[in-house]
């Protein structure tokens, strides 16, 4: 190739990449810092005196820790815990046991979960949970998450299971074991890692929505942090961008130590087929 | 230790009849090839046997027990998979000691006994790793080991060396024989590879469609095999079929006319009647000189093996292959019309439904 051409084609991909990355980096950057600055900006600065204030007055807001802590904590675990074990369950009948209309089945669900997640079912949801009498109760607000977060968890979780040759299970009855034993000795470790994506998946997604529990909750002492953030706000309606960045940073605090923890003790490896 | 009985099983999936009224007993101590192209019903049988698949119809016994119904697990079996099936997540000495743990043997029992398997299977050194990190060859003894661990009572082989390299396959064969003589246990080996069925079994049923069509030790089969099908199956090169007609005492191809004089099963044909001719590459002899009784031809192509030379003939639209053992092999130039025969006893006739023509 002519080199000048071939030079130049790189810088211009170089630059690309440089203004993509800023594009992306740049807000992480200001809730990296805007936290730690004593008045309220939008630009990217090293804060010239940092301070701690902002936090100490975040930790004062017994309404919003109680939210963080323990509210959304309740909700997105509640959450993770059951959309990981129901979707693991049908994903592994859905992928082992021969139906007819299987996958048309599977099919409908996704089409189904966008619906219950999106703002158009917001009503009818409402009015449900609303009969059900769980309004206003962190199990409401898990049950809707769960019904919105599902069918794509076991879409995930049954291509996940696909790719597992049925040799392993079936070499395991062979070996002796009982159905029991054969899920818990083979499938459950090989199932790991996918459950571990799911689990943080439905976590994440539960721990960033707003709609939902702004919709289904009352009571404060049952917000989650989302909703919470609210309480950073003046009374005429503008967030105090130093205190609403401090709670964000911490926001994102469990999140990141959710994911640090399954990678350190579980890893994100995937054991594949043994390849020959 | 203990035969294995078949009492017409039939299998279907849906409509596919997989193994079709299958009836074979396999003795104690005995290794049985199931040999057949793909898609005949070899896993299936092989699974039957394991309780992988529940027969449809027919019965199934292991020793004197009636297996039919039993759940893999209550069938002491141990099976090598074609892909190994070897766990990813457990280390070697875990997956060798798996049929242990399930049996409830203690720890400290159940991991001598598998290091003493493995030992015996060269990868005694290997315990700590995981399959992912071992190689292919090591993969294979490993799910060996794994399947002679707790002593079953059959041995079942799902074409396990179809995934390594040809030199490896040799050695692992070997391997296979003396493992499962040195145990004495019934073993059921599932292959393609006529080779590889011809090397280790004590007999080879081949199948067909669902349907053992022969079985009979490898010699028996390679020496009188009652259909077409398996004539042509068996050797490599396989066996030359030739379709002719019955005329005067003489059978009468597209090109060519063979006198059936000294052909004893002659006797049980008729004029007019179709046959196929069939003749093994080690029994065609190649002359370049003109021959009574025989058919000309022209050197389509030559293949110098070493021990052994294949020569190969167009006849019409088909090969006639020939096979020269030593280092000599007949002086033909590539063009250069020879002249192939076959002495009568050599030569296999087959009827136009593609069974055994015997004499009468
Ligand atoms: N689980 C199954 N479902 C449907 N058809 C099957 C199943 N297993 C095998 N078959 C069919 O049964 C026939 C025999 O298969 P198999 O025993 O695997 O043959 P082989 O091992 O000789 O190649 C094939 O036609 C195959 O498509
Ligand atoms: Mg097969």
């Amino acid at each position: 190739m002519n080199l000048p051409k071939y030079v130049l084609a790189r810088i211009g991909f170089y630059v690309f990449v440089v203004i993509v990355a800023t594009a992306f980096a740049l807000p992480l950057l200001w809730l990296l810092l805007a936290p730690f600055g004593r008045q309220a900006t939008l630009a990217v600065r090293i804060p010239s005196e940092p301070t701690l204030a902002n936090f100490v007055s975040v930790f004062r807001n017994a309404f919003a820790m109680r939210a963080l802590f323990v509210n959304s904590i309740i909700q997105a675990v509640g959450a993770m815990l059951l959309i990981t074990a129901v979707a693991t369950l049908t994903a592994y009948s859905l992928s082992r046991i021969r139906l007819p209309g299987r996958d048309m089945f599977v099919y409908m669900l996704i089409l189904f979960s966008s619906v219950v997640t999106g703002s158009a079912a917001m009503v009818p949801i409402f009015l449900l949970i609303f009969e059900l009498g769980l309004i206003d109760s962190h199990t409401g607000v898990i049950l809707v998450f769960t019904g919105g977060l599902l069918p794509v968890a076991i879409f995930i979780m049954r291509d996940f299971m696909q790719s597992l040759p049925k040799s392993y299970e079936e070499s395991a009855l062979v070996n002796g074991a009982s159905t029991l034993q054969m899920l818990r000795h083979v499938v459950l470790p090989l199932t790991r890692p996918g459950m571990m994506v799911i689990g943080i998946w439905a976590f994440v997604n539960v721990w960033g929505s707003f709609l939902i529990p702004f919709i289904l909750l009352r009571s404060p002492d049952r917000m989650p942090a989302a909703t919470a953030t609210y309480s950073f706000y003046t009374e005429a309606g503008t967030p105090v961008i130093t205190l609403v960045s401090a709670y964000a940073l911490l926001y994102i605090l469990p999140v990141l130590a959710l994911y640090l923890f399954v990678n350190w003790r579980y890893g994100f490896q995937f054991f594949g087929g043994i390849k020959s | 230790m203990a035969r294995v009985l078949f009492e017409n099983v039939t299998k279907e999936f849906g409509s596919v009849k997989a193994v079709n009224d299958v009836s074979l007993e396999i003795q104690d101590g005995e290794l049985l090839c199931l040999l057949g192209p793909s898609g005949c019903g070899k896993t299936t049988t092989l699974r039957l046997i394991a309780g992988l698949e529940t027969a449809t119809s027919g019965r199934i016994h292991i020793g004197d027990t009636d297996v039919t119904r039993f759940s893999p697990k209550d069938r002491d079996v141990g099976m090598v998979f074609q892909d190994y099936a070897l766990y990813p997540h457990m280390n070697l000495a875990d997956n060798i000691a798996y049929p242990l743990k399930v049996r409830k043997v203690r720890e400290a029992a159940r991991m001598e006994r598998a290091k003493e398997v493995a030992d015996h299977l060269r990868i005694g050194h290997l315990m700590e790793r995981l399959p992912g990190q071992i190689s292919g060859g090591q993969q294979q003894r490993t799910s060996v080991a794994r399947a002679v661990v707790h002593e079953p009572r059959v041995f079942l082989f799902d074409e396990p060396l179809s995934n390594l390299d040809a030199k490896l396959r040799l050695e692992s064969r070997g391997f296979i024989k003396h493992l499962q003589q040195e145990m004495g246990v019934t073993a059921v080996y599932v292959t393609h590879d006529q080779a590889e069925a011809m090397a280790l079994a004590d007999r080879i049923a081949v199948m067909q469609d669902g349907v053992i069509v022969q079985i009979g030790s490898p010699l028996e089969i390679y020496r009188n095999p009652q259909t077409s099908f398996v004539a042509n199956f068996l050797g490599s090169p396989p066996m030359n079929l030739f379709d002719a007609e019955v005329r005067n005492g003489s059978f009468v191809g597209s090109s060519f006319e063979l006198d059936a004089k000294g052909v004893k099963e002659h006797s049980a044909l008729n004029d007019g009647d179709s046959v196929t001719l069939g003749i093994r590459p080690e029994h065609v002899r190649v002359s370049p000189k003109p021959m009574k009784n025989s058919i000309a031809s022209e050197l389509y192509a030559f293949e110098a093996l070493g021990p052994e030379s294949i020569l190969s003939f167009r006849i019409d639209e088909q090969l006639l292959v020939a096979r020269a053992f030593g280092d000599d092999p007949p002086e033909i130039e590539m063009g250069q019309t020879a002249y192939l025969s076959f002495e009568p006893r050599h030569l296999h006739l087959f009827n136009e439904h593609g069974s055994r023509v015997n004499a009468d």
